[in-house]
């Protein structure tokens, strides 16, 4: 008996024979936050589209989540993902997966990578290694300069041509004046966003952690707060002469705050995140000598700190950004003045949020979806309201759940976070994503690839 | 009770006292004809030096070998450190050997309480990068003790000239002399200072020249050349000129006050005078001092009281 | 429950006689000094050099002190805490060393005492004058001057000074 002869699908084809194999998905009984508010109803998705919301929605794969959260996917403005270049640290793919685990639909990946973002070959490649992890939309940023090295100007048309629309130089600042004006205005024309790592390097040779009376008993080289404010204040100015839009990366000082809030009264088009590191951590915490605690910015002080949620409860500081920083074991394991600084930010980002500020649940989905979606220039598709029609790009939480953080359950491949073994309140349970093999990336704490 | 001696402020006074009257044993057994006492018979100690300092790990090595231990060396420029073994590494790997204590230094801050969480053995730190030196405060402290015939320094004024912002020594000593009741005074220029000092036990002053008369303990720090790259001072003259110890300045001393230095001495920089024409300089003292105190140091953290408790822990 | 096993007047007779017993057996040999163990054996050593003084004032026996906590073949064991310090301020190479303790028990810290001296010179010979010899001896060590044997249990507690000895028993 001959075989009857199948013709190879095509991927688009196969897609959607997958996707019509899998029954549409009822998210039951949950608490739906967008920007509309907070409002009871189930949502039913199926085929990485949100099809309906309402009331005891039947017909399907039926998920119970009462007691948590429905809310658009968390959006990540500051993610490290290390590929190409240092893979023993994270990939794309894991990376993508601490992501999902987060609650994050989409990682804006940053440019400091081996070779740097800098050409259209290294943005397309890592677009490209997220789709096929398939579990969050990574996001490539573009340099700002050739290199990162501050001297010439990448070129941003034909990366902004292919799909750029940050673009930044994180893990420096832009040193010269001249060049970052010229960045702006040609950025400008070009529709993007340039985010800013503020740090005027002069002012901050060798420091391993904030300049204060803490680093004065250590005998640590100290990282003034003026090396990052003269640079908030620079680039302002510099948006105000250009009328570029400007997007202020990890903001750690008060000071910092106060100058966002002034040139936002002044109706100047800049936008800024906060770590939830930054907003929980502060400088005393490196008398422990423990490199996990080293970061860029560094831990600073319990007034920087109220500053910093302040202006994440005033709108003056508009994201939240992990600056998810993995780092090996063994890099880690240095001298504090040799240890790269950075830690793992993707896993622990909600529920350290949760834990340090006073907000409703609209403005914390405001400030982890909506508006870094908005930053990130991909509303289209990620922080839209969950309404008929929108992708489904969605995040479920339990506000109330406390969790330990446990290294072996990390889904990064680093370990490097000072929260390990502490206890935190709120927790993902299942995360949407429409670019997905399935409707579910993360389901019941389980990544699904 | 204790298991490393780190930091002074770890030590607390009452460990101060208590090395400090030990040292007085070991200054004894030093003056025997075989100044050797088995009591640390079989415990080996190792020297962790990754900053190159010959004078202070034969301090150590003597004191250790004068106290029947056994001595290992680990120099940086022979160790694995250099072909990418981390540190954690090395330290697990030695610790392995079985041994009793490490005896590190670095350039650093923080390394000995880094080592401490890899091992079992005692951790002395002989110098981590500005932060501690605490066997340096503690020779200068017993130093003092012996030549002015007090334990208590109340009443007493300690002036330290110099680069306090990179100084370990300073740092040590600043805690270690508040402890025992003297006032300390810091003098350098506002480059050399640590940026927030307001909450140290501490005067300061811009003008060694208005401190002079009532200094009862002077303390030339060490000035390095590299400052004057790195824009703390504009030149070494003038820095020699606004805080060198020169023939003028040590007479207006009081007569009875002594001079320190922890070693090794820039003539021609802080140091512009011949201390050994000075009557009252305790530099050699300083450097005859370091193998007792350093003996001290061993014995009480591997067989002294302190030690017994964590044997008795391990035992259990 | 203390006993009073030895009064004022039997310490000082016993000390006069230790004294005799040595300078009769020392008659025209070496050099002679006295080396107290500290603390127990410093009191002693003193009233012995007092006694040998007024006895024979030619003989000119110096008296010294050593600490044996760091030559204790029990460090790591249990704390040492070193007591006062040695002071030995004679030439001991070639002379006849006399060690005085208190209360003689297992012997190491005789044993302890013998090492300490060998630190400071090769003596011609080493002898022991102790006030009490309580038994329980745990290494080959014998007195050569006694005061008073007295058998003990091994958790009796015995003190010695000038004033008396006083043994006191564990309720048993």
């Amino acid at each position: 008996m001959t075989k009857p002869m199948t013709r190879p699908m095509t991927s688009q084809a196969a897609l959607h024979a997958t996707q019509q194999a899998i029954p549409r998905v009822v998210l039951r009984g949950g608490r739906i936050v967008d920007s509309r508010g907070e409002r009871a109803g189930d949502v039913a998705v199926e085929n990485g589209v949100v099809t309906e919301v309402g009331d005891r929605i039947t017909g399907g794969d039926i998920v119970d989540v009462s007691g948590c959260v429905v809310a658009p996917g968390f959006v990540d403005l500051h993610a490290h993902l290390r590929e190409p270049g240092k893979e023993e640290a994270e990939t794309i793919e894991t990376g993508s997966r601490a992501g999902a685990k987060g609650g994050y639909t989409a990682l804006v990946a940053m440019p400091n990578t081996d070779p740097p973002q800098d050409s259209v070959a290294v943005v397309d490649f890592v677009r490209e290694q997220g789709k096929r992890a398939g579990l969050v939309e990574v996001v490539p940023s573009g340099c700002i300069t050739l290199g990162r090295k501050g001297e010439a100007l990448a070129p941003m048309a034909e990366l902004a041509a292919a799909g750029v629309r940050i673009f930044t130089d994180d893990g420096n600042g832009v040193q010269d004046e001249l060049l970052m004006r010229r960045a702006m205005e040609y950025g400008k024309g070009l529709g993007v966003t340039l985010a800013q790592h503020c740090e005027v390097a002069t002012l901050t040779k060798g420091a391993v952690m904030n300049e204060c009376s803490c680093c004065t008993t250590l005998g640590l080289p100290g990282w003034p707060s003026i090396a990052e404010e003269l640079m908030v204040f620079r680039d302002i100015e510099l948006a105000r002469l250009t009328g570029a839009r400007v997007h202020f990366l990890h903001l750690s000082t008060a000071r910092s705050v106060e100058l966002v809030r002034a040139a936002k009264r002044d109706g100047l088009p800049v936008t800024a995140e906060v770590t939830p590191h930054h907003l929980s951590l502060d400088e005393t915490r490196l008398a422990s000598f423990d490199t996990v605690y080293k970061v860029n910015p560094p831990l600073r002080s319990p007034h920087d700190i109220a500053a910093l949620r302040a202006g994440v409860l005033d709108g003056t500081i508009d994201a939240l950004a992990t600056d998810h920083a993995p780092h090996p074991r063994r890099e880690k394991e240095l001298s504090l003045d040799q240890a790269p600084p950075g830690m793992l930010g993707l896993e622990t980002a909600l529920g350290v949020a949760l834990g340090v500020l006073e907000v409703d649940l609209a403005h914390l989905v405001r400030v982890m979806s909506i508006n870094p979606a908005r930053i990130a220039g991909i509303s289209d598709r990620h922080g839209r309201d969950i309404e008929p029609g929108a992708p489904a790009n969605i995040v479920v939480f339990d506000p109330r759940v406390e969790w330990q953080v446990e290294p072996g359950k990390l889904a990064s491949k680093s370990r490097n976070t000072p929260f390990v073994g502490t206890t935190l309140r709120g927790r993902v349970r299942h995360t949407l994503f429409a670019g997905g093999r399935g409707p579910f990336s993360v389901r019941d704490g389980e990544a699904q690839a | 009770m204790m298991k490393h001696l780190r930091s002074i402020d770890e030590l607390g006074r009452d460990g101060l006292m208590r090395l400090l009257d030990l040292t007085h044993h070991m200054v004894e057994v030093n003056h025997r004809p075989v100044p050797k006492v088995p009591a640390l018979r079989g415990r080996t100690v190792v020297s962790l030096f990754f900053e190159d300092s010959t004078r202070t790990r034969l301090s150590f090595e003597t004191a250790a070998k004068r106290l029947s231990a056994d001595t290992m060396t680990f120099s940086v420029s022979t160790s694995s450190v250099n072909k990418g073994e981390s540190l954690r590494d090395t330290v697990e790997t030695i610790s392995d050997m079985g041994i009793d204590a490490f005896v590190v230094r670095h350039k650093s801050t923080g390394i000995p309480w880094q080592i401490s969480e890899w091992t079992n053995a005692s951790v002395v730190n002989a110098g981590d990068g500005w932060h501690q030196h605490p066997t340096q405060a503690l020779v200068d402290c017993f130093t003092v003790r012996e030549a002015l015939g007090k334990e208590r320094f109340d009443g007493l004024t300690l002036t330290i000239v110099g680069d306090i912002m990179h100084s370990r020594v300073a740092r040590s000593n600043i805690a270690a002399f508040s402890m025992l009741g003297a006032r300390v005074v810091l003098v350098a220029p506002p480059t050399l200072l640590p940026p927030d000092v307001s909450h140290w036990p501490v005067e300061v002053s811009y003008r060694l020249d208005d401190v002079l008369a009532r200094t009862d303990i002077l303390y030339m720090l060490r000035l390095q050349s590299e400052r004057m790259s790195q824009g703390h001072v504009p030149n070494l003259r003038e820095y020699a000129e606004t805080y060198g110890l020169d023939a003028v300045r040590a007479a207006k001393l009081p007569p009875h006050a002594v001079l320190m230095h922890p070693g090794p001495m820039n003539r021609g920089v802080e140091m512009l005078v011949d201390p050994s024409l000075l009557p009252n300089s305790l530099i050699h003292k300083q450097v005859a001092n370091g193998v007792a105190v350093r003996m001290a140091v061993l014995f009480d953290l591997l067989a002294g009281e302190s030690s017994a408790a964590g044997l008795a822990q391990a035992a259990s | 429950m203390s006993n009073i096993v030895m009064s004022a007047d039997d310490v000082r007779r016993a000390v006069t006689r230790i004294a005799h017993e040595i300078l009769e057996r020392q008659r025209g040999g070496a050099q002679l000094v006295l080396v107290g163990l500290q603390r127990g054996g410093a009191w002693l050593a003193d009233s012995i050099g007092a006694a040998i003084d007024a006895i024979e004032p030619a003989a000119r026996v110096p008296v010294g002190y050593i600490d044996v906590s760091m030559h204790r073949d029990d460090i790591g064991l249990r704390p040492v805490v070193p007591g006062a310090i040695s002071r030995i301020d004679f030439a001991v190479d070639g002379v006849t060393v006399v060690l005085v303790d208190d209360v003689l028990y297992t012997g190491r810290t005789v044993r302890a005492a013998l090492e300490g001296i060998n630190t400071y010179g090769r003596p011609r010979s080493v002898q022991l004058a102790v006030l009490v010899d309580r038994g329980h001896r745990e290494l080959p060590i014998r007195p050569d001057y006694v005061g008073k044997n007295l058998p003990t249990h091994m958790d009796d507690d015995v003190r010695a000074t000038a004033d008396g000895v006083t043994v006191e028993g564990k309720p048993r």
